[in-house]
């Protein structure tokens, strides 16, 4: 079994090429990094992990299933945090994942437990009963997290979740994620263009102008050079 | 199925709570056809003569002859602003949440749409009931036998304003669509005037009423209003509904449609 493959996927936007013949794989339970600069094709990847749109070239396997021939089994066995929010800021805690949990056909008894479990994990139970509007950008973006846990997903993939939260909070998610990996066997893909959201151990994909650069993990690629360095050194562009 | 249901319901109740929470927008909601009602009606009614065509039986004031025009106005208007709700929802991220529920992508496109009909509907009857105080009544069969009216003619816009929103790209592109649709669409309709007054100034101007699906649907709604039916405009306004859901679905294929796009 699979976390997540990806094989000789590309993509163009009319006569850009956004993405070209990517690919890796991400083991069960491994946290990987994606980084690149902006515009270097990690939405473009995040949309068509998402199924937001497809493309007839190359492949995306999702904790086994094919994307293209089991979209809805793939869909099953993910969660997403998105780059925008997706939460209703007039709704509750509660209300908000109520109807995240619906959109997975969870409803009733099944539907509580696993918010409340979901909750728990983030340590945003005892607010389930606030409005959204009221919790600050930190709480905001663990409620996302916890949102992509409600329906027990295999793969969680988190486009560019700390944008815009300050360096304690940063920290914090990063850390929470990381264990999420470790301790639940999630497999985790990030997306970031901040080099200090990634640990040694983890596995590092470099996209750069659609390509696929390195893949490996991120100690050994970066050696004793700081990861800000080695990926200016690929790149040519800040991180 | 079961799954499908549980996403209907909660689809359906998001919208509801949205809709109850912005209070405003109920209250535009009501606003624009009563402006219409007691102001243009007002005014209008000493220049428009109206002749008795069916479901008419005798004569009628202008103000009575409107009201299923206004009523289409709401379903109109709230249909585009349920679109333009979505093209927010793809800015922000809650569209993308829908579209990646595992669940088919129609259906989730359909609950959107039927979750929009639903609170338009609700949006007429609180309009007819105020109409009523304003002394228009119809008969109780009549506030019946528009209600599947009002659904096959929501649904029918709903869908025109879900195509619409796949192709989209941003917010500020829509008020041209409000311009070039909206407007258009009302007043090249039975809306405000019956189609033989049209033909009286313009032949070529009364054709692009009667192709216009808005004036079959404004005819449904008034025949029902009567408790009468309109087979014709009952089957020009299912099949504009057909074709417009289908074009709305093929806009958000994820292979296909107008949804691919830089993101």
């Amino acid at each position: 079994m699979t976390g997540l493959r990806v094989q000789n996927l590309s993509f163009s936007y009319g006569a850009k090429t956004a993405l070209s013949d990517v690919s890796f794989e991400v083991a069960p339970g491994r946290f990987c990094a994606l980084l690149g600069p902006n515009g270097a094709g990690k939405s473009t990847l995040f949309a068509l992990l998402t199924r937001l749109f497809t493309t007839p070239d190359g492949t995306i396997e999702i904790a086994g299933h094919d994307m293209a021939r089991e979209p809805r089994a793939a869909l099953r066995q993910m969660g997403v945090v998105f780059q925008q929010p997706t939460l209703d800021l007039d709704l509750t805690v509660r209300r908000n994942l109520d109807y995240f949990a619906a959109l997975h056909g969870l409803s009733g008894r099944t539907a509580r437990a696993r918010i409340d479990e979901a909750l728990d994990r983030l340590g945003m139970r005892d607010r389930a009963s606030e409005l959204v509007r009221t919790l600050n950008g930190g709480h905001r973006r663990r409620l996302e997290i916890a949102r992509s846990l409600c329906h027990h997903p295999r793969v969680l993939l988190l486009d560019e979740p700390t944008v815009g939260l300050d360096a304690a909070t940063r920290q914090a998610i990063t850390d929470h994620v990381h264990d999420l990996s470790e301790t639940g066997g999630l497999t985790v893909l990030w997306a970031t263009h901040l080099t200090d959201e990634i640990r040694d151990r983890d596995q590092l994909l470099i996209l750069h102008r659609g390509r696929l650069l390195e893949n490996g993990e991120a100690g050994a690629l970066r050696g004793a050079t700081p990861l800000a360095t080695h990926f200016l050194s690929l790149t040519g562009e800040a991180a | 199925m079961i799954a499908a249901l549980v996403a209907l319901r909660a689809i359906i109740a998001r919208e509801a709570l949205r809709f109850i929470g912005q209070r405003s927008r109920f209250v535009a909601a009501l606003v624009r056809p009563l402006l219409w009602l007691i102001v243009f009606a007002a005014g209008f009614r000493a220049a428009l003569g109206l002749s008795i065509t069916p479901p008419y039986q005798t004569y009628t004031t202008y103000e009575v002859y409107i009201v299923p025009g206004l009523c289409g106005m709401i379903l109109l208007f709230n249909g585009m602003q349920s679109s333009l709700s979505l093209v927010y929802d793809r800015e922000m991220g809650s569209m993308r949440l829908l579209l990646t529920s595992p669940l088919p992508r129609w259906w989730l496109l359909l609950c959107r749409l039927l979750a929009s009909t639903t609170i338009s509907i609700l949006q007429v009857y609180a309009f007819l009931a105020i109409t009523a105080l304003y002394g228009i009544r119809f008969s109780p069969a009549g506030y019946v036998a528009i209600l599947p009216a009002l659904v096959v003619a929501g649904l029918m816009l709903g869908a025109l304003g879900l195509a619409l929103s796949s192709t989209i790209r941003q917010l500020e592109n829509f008020a041209g669509v409000m311009n070039f649709v909206i407007f258009p669409m009302f007043f090249l309709s039975t809306a405000l005037y019956p189609l033989w007054k049209m033909a009286e100034s313009s032949e070529l101007l009364h054709d692009i009423c009667a192709l216009n699906p808005f004036t079959h649907a404004v005819e449904l709604i008034r025949f029902a209003l009567y408790a009468q039916f309109n087979g014709t405009a009952l089957l020009w306004t299912c099949l504009a509904g057909l074709v417009l859901l289908a074009l709305a679905i093929w806009g958000y294929d994820p292979a296909r449609g107008m949804i691919r796009r830089k993101s």
